[in-house]
């Protein structure tokens, strides 16, 4: 578990890193690690360079502009999750990110990082696909916006281009009164989810649910939006059978296979489970201030 | 300051030292210009190897020497047989390095020796092998079938081993039975998991012929021995060394591992210190494993729910080979009817070859296996028969006044006849039925029901042999200088608190403060008559070894004293490091009485001015030192258990399963535990914590999974699954004490305790928990939300 050569360039600035993302044919960036480093010390990554970004002042830290959070590439998972400004802008990031493996790893790995990196079972995909964000890379012609039901391909395969780099991404601003809920389910506290939920949920008119967003990951190749769910629930009224009914539509967005730790079937199970679960909690949340 | 050594609970003299990064471990021991090993392992569970190109390995940068089977002469050859066994059918173990056919992935095929770790992956990846895959068959059941491919060709249907022993007369008792309870239950394969892995460090004087070998082994004298026969080294010219180790639960017992031989060989070949540190990966596929078994157990009982007989069949997983012969099957097999008297037993167990990486014992060693089996089946025997799951033990279980309980023709694994020494097995399960509040419990469990939700009690009782023989021995000395107390045994420790429990039983007989009695223990160089860590039985034979020769010191201590101060040695006291005459004020530190019997010509320090030859103190008619006599305060002694002392405790939990999530938590869990006399209490609690924590990873986390090939499929640490503190329940923790009347110390083992019972217990409370659904009982561990779910779900199926 030692790993390959490779070489390493830290970058001073963002002009520098992506100059050097151009000069190697394979190369890997590195923030804040906690995937990457085990990755290339299991060998199942060979890059030939490491670009460190971690001292690039321009990375550094978040901000809020107009109706968007904007987390920086290097501002670290724990940093954004005790952010009392985001938590006030959009209160499930902060719900989201207390499910992302343990505090120690959180103190360390990045929110962009962890995003670029597109495990099909990590969270904070289906944070970004819930709340409609997006991704601002940055390489040799320029930066882009990418938005999130773009960005994510397949199981750690993103619509990144070799040479760019994922300077930020932005999620934006919950409107008040948004119910909202992340919800999951792990083998061990900490660990990826066989299933976890994001649930946003605006009330309109009548008391009736006047725009669901859903998606889900670890249940399948990539996060997804459960979009079968939110049709079920859209001008419905926000009760037991509707929730009931959305659940079970959430079903057929499984697409993973008998794994390991559960079967296809047990996955259905799970993700009806907690999608009607995290309907539940996130209409408890409707019409009222964002709290902790 | 007044001392209480033995029972109190003394703080682990160690922990600072290990919390704050003061330990030194194999990787720690500073070796200038060592060089680094890296293996190339099979990708194969079976193959034959056609070729090994290692050309581009040796000319890589950096590459020291490329080792296969060809390079290694008389080491070429298959590794001991470590216990040997008349029911063992063509035993096989590995060689080094693979020569010909491999049989489990990760087995070793060839090693690259480099500047650093780096350059020997980078190299290793550099040799071809050309392997020729031959067909497996992982499933246990299958593999025994006589079209079975072969893990080894001689031996025919993959069995290692076959053994039948009765006790009694099963077949009359089922003859005379009324009612039977057969089942069958499976316990899945697991690893230890030792924070730290193995490793092996090695260095060759060339100019006094010494070999220095830093091992983390829990068996440092039997590796000094293993190595010198097999190097032809006179033994004196050996060193083994095991320094602070990070756990060992067993894995660490086997010898020998390939890179224990293969890199004191590169050492002595390249005339340079070599280090083998193992990674996380290595570990899981090469070094051993445990715990797959498939028993088949019936019950023949009375319909008042006396069990008359048993009669248990079972499989046993060995892997690849059986270097520790039957160990764990034997255990199983003769642990299999409990703390219960179950007068007539019949036990017969096949061990079975498959192409998966090899078993030797891992903490608990085949008594998790008999304990699930024995418990599921009392628990089935209560439900047919209407009784409580409590009253069919109390029913069961050895009165007091029936010890010693012997099962005449079950041999347990020091080959001799199963013999508990000591219990109140009924006062245990009172106990903890008592705290639990078993009515209470059951009025909550109905409350909950109402609200939907779901409330399990589970509840096993085990028992445990433990400290097994042959023997082990204890050193003493108390320096003059200091009056520092020095003690040593052979065996070595992995983190489990000797250091502490043993100065505690050493500073009682000196009258010192335990934090001055200091403790070396896993050095041949310092002590080397004994055998290893195992079985639960360093506190048990080390300790009443050590036990005795500080009883030794002591008296030698007196007598001289008593000179010393002219009085009586009734009259005399050890207390603060000091001898007292009581009473008085009069007394010589330990030190003191140190020098004093060591006779000196040199007055090196004033303390030493007593004990020249022309000291008033000293003065002597005859020779300075008597006939007969040794200079200083210093004894040996050794103990050998007459058979092993049989622990005993009874866990139970209360659990609630969600049904949507297919989760468990504990709301309790419950420890009676009983291992004799409790040196330490705060250690043996730890024990016991530790061990609870691992048999939750092997009820609901665990398993070692293998795809049909033969490829370990959950090698890492992402996705073999070790319980998180997290996951772990908090322990409430009786204890009771029935000495043991075997030895001095009346003293049993704890190391494996906590792990036993996890199974059952949790098995028993999702039982419980499930009724309502209509559940049929769980048979089988480690558990899981899945196994939950599908449960279930066929209970749902079979509902009209």
């Amino acid at each position: 578990m030692k790993p390959p050569l490779f070489d390493y360039v830290r970058a001073e600035t963002v002009d520098e890193a992506v100059a050097a993302r151009a000069a190697h044919e394979y190369s890997a960036v590195l923030a804040g690690g906690q995937s990457l480093l085990p990755t290339l010390n299991f060998r199942l990554a060979r890059p030939d360079a490491l670009i460190d970004i971690g001292r690039i002042k321009a990375l550094q830290g978040t901000a809020i502009d107009g109706d968007e959070i904007v987390i920086r590439a290097m501002a670290r998972q724990r940093e954004v999750e005790y952010d009392e400004a985001i938590f006030a802008a959009n209160p499930l990031i902060r719900e989201t990110l207390g499910n992302v493996a343990h505090a120690v790893i959180r103190n360390r790995g990045t929110v962009v990082g962890s995003i670029a990196h597109a495990d099909a079972s990590a969270e904070l995909p289906a944070l970004l696909l819930a709340t409609g964000g997006a991704v601002i890379a940055r390489g040799p012609k320029g930066e882009r916006r990418i938005e999130a039901n773009a960005f994510f391909k397949f199981h750690m395969t993103t619509s990144l281009a070799a040479d760019e780099i994922a300077v930020a991404v932005c999620i934006p601003r919950l409107p008040p009164g948004t119910g909202y809920a992340f919800l999951e389910f792990a083998r061990r506290h900490g660990d990826y989810a066989l299933a976890g939920v994001c649930a946003l949920l605006t009330m309109g008119a009548g008391g009736r649910v006047a725009s669901a967003r859903l998606a889900a990951c670890g249940i399948g190749s990539r996060a997804v939006r459960l979009v079968a769910a939110e049709a079920a629930l859209n001008g419905q009224k926000p009760d037991a059978a509707s929730f009931a009914a959305a659940a079970k539509a959430a079903r057929d967005a499984v697409t993973a296979s008998d794994d390991r730790q559960a079967s296809i079937a047990f996955r259905k199970h799970l993700l009806e489970h907690i999608v009607g679960r995290a309907l539940g909690m996130a209409h408890g949340r409707a019409g009222k201030p964002f709290a902790s | 300051m007044a001392t209480r050594g033995f029972g109190a609970p003394v703080q682990r003299t160690n922990d600072s030292r290990l919390l704050t990064g003061g330990g030194h471990y194999v990787d720690d021991i500073p070796l200038a210009g060592a060089l680094h090993v890296a293996f190339v392992r099979s990708p194969f569970a079976r193959a034959r190897i056609k070729r090994i190109d290692v050309s581009a390995a040796r000319a890589h940068s950096g590459v020291a020497a490329v080792y296969t089977a060809d390079d290694l002469g008389a080491l070429d050859v298959e590794m001991p047989l470590l216990i040997p066994h008349p029911c063992l059918i063509g035993p096989r173990t590995q060689r080094p390095l693979a020569r010909g056919d491999v049989h489990h992935v990760g087995q070793t095929v060839a090693m690259v020796v480099a500047v650093d770790r780096y350059v020997a992956e980078d190299a290793a990846r550099l040799i071809e092998v050309d392997y020729e895959p031959l067909p497996v068959e992982l499933d246990l059941e299958k593999a025994i079938k006589s079209d079975a491919p072969l893990v080894h060709g001689d031996v025919k249907n993959n069995i290692a081993a076959h053994f039948v022993q009765t006790s009694g007369d099963p077949d009359g008792a089922f003859a005379r039975a009324t009612h039977f309870t057969k089942i069958r239950v499976r316990v899945e394969r697991s690893t230890a998991a030792p924070m730290e892995c193995r490793a092996v460090a090695a260095r060759y004087d060339t100019v006094s012929g010494e070999l220095t070998v830093w091992d983390g082994t829990q068996a440092p004298i039997s590796v000094r021995g293993g190595l010198a026969s097999l190097f032809g080294l006179d033994e004196d010219k050996v060193r083994v060394i095991a320094p602070d180790v990070g756990g060992g639960f067993g894995q660490k017992v086997l010898l020998f591992y390939p890179d224990e031989i293969l890199v004191p060989f590169a050492a002595m070949r390249l005339g340079r210190p070599v280090k083998f540190i193992e990674d996380r990966s290595e570990n899981f596929i090469g070094s051993t494993q445990e715990r797959t078994q498939i028993h088949e157990i019936e019950l023949a009982a009375t319909k008042d729910g006396d069990v008359l007989a048993l009669r248990d069949s079972f499989l046993h997983d060995t892997g690849a080979y059986i270097p520790y012969g039957i160990a764990i099957a034997q255990v199983a097999s003769t642990s299999i009817a409990g703390p219960y008297r179950v007068p007539n037993i019949w036990v017969e167990f096949k061990a079975v070859y498959t192409p998966t990486v090899p078993v030797t014992p891992y903490r608990g060693c085949g008594r998790p296996h008999a304990c699930f089996a024995i418990e599921r089946a009392m628990d089935q025997l209560a439900d047919e028969l209407g009784l409580d799951r409590f009253e069919v033990r109390r029913r069961n279980l050895i009165a007091p006044a029936q010890f010693p309980y012997t099962r005449q023709g079950l041999l347990f694994a020091d080959g001799l006849a199963v013999t508990y020494d000591s219990g109140e097995y009924a006062k245990a399960l009172e106990l903890i039925a008592k705290e639990i509040d078993v009515a209470a419990f059951r009025q909550e469990q109905a409350t909950a029901l109402k609200a939907g939700r779901y409330l399990g009690l589970g509840l096993a009782f085990y028992v445990e042999g433990t400290g097994l023989g042959p023997y082990e021995g204890g050193h003493v000395k108390v320096h003059p200088i200091t009056g520092k107390v020095y003690v040593n045994t052979g065996l070595s420790g992995q983190g489990q608190g000797h250091e502490t429990v043993f100065a505690q039983i050493v500073a009682d007989q000196l009258g010192v403060d335990p934090n001055d009695v200091i403790v070396v223990e896993g050095d041949t160089g310092v002590f080397d008559w004994g055998v290893a860590t195992f079985a639960s039985r360093a506190a048990v034979v080390s300790g009443n070894a050590i036990h005795k020769a500080a009883l030794k010191a002591r008296a030698i201590v007196l007598e001289a004293a008593s000179n010393m101060l002219e009085a009586a040695i009734d009259d005399l006291e050890l207390v603060d490091g000091k001898v007292r005459v009581k009473g008085t004020d009069r007394g010589a530190t330990l030190a003191e009485v140190a020098t004093a019997t060591n006779p000196l010509r040199y007055a090196f320090n004033k303390a030493a001015q007593s004990a020249t030859q022309f000291a008033p103190a000293a003065r002597h008619d005859g020779p300075q030192l008597g006939e007969g006599r040794a200079p200083g305060i210093e004894a040996t002694d050794y103990y050998a258990p007459p058979h092993a002392t049989w622990a005993y405790g009874v866990h139970a939990a209360i659990v609630e399963v969600d049904p949507g999530l297919c989760s468990i938590k504990f709301h309790r869990y419950l420890c009676v535990h009983d291992c004799g006399n409790m040196i330490n209490p705060a250690i043996v609690e730890g024990q016991v914590m530790g061990g609870v924590a691992q048999g939750v990873g092997g009820a609901f986390y665990e398993r070692v999974e293998y795809d049909v090939d033969g490829n370990p499929r959950n090698a890492n640490f992402m996705d073999f699954l070790v319980p998180y503190a997290t996951e772990v329940p908090r322990v409430e923790m009786h204890h009771m004490e029935t000495p043991s009347p075997l030895n001095p110390l009346g003293v049993k083992g704890v190391g494996e305790a906590g792990c036993i019972a996890v199974g059952q217990v949790l098995a028993s409370a999702l039982d419980d928990a499930l009724k309502p659904f209509g559940v049929a009982p769980f048979r089988e561990v480690p558990l899981s939300p899945n196994a939950i779910f599908e449960a279930i779900e066929a209970a749902k199926g079979r509902r009209p």
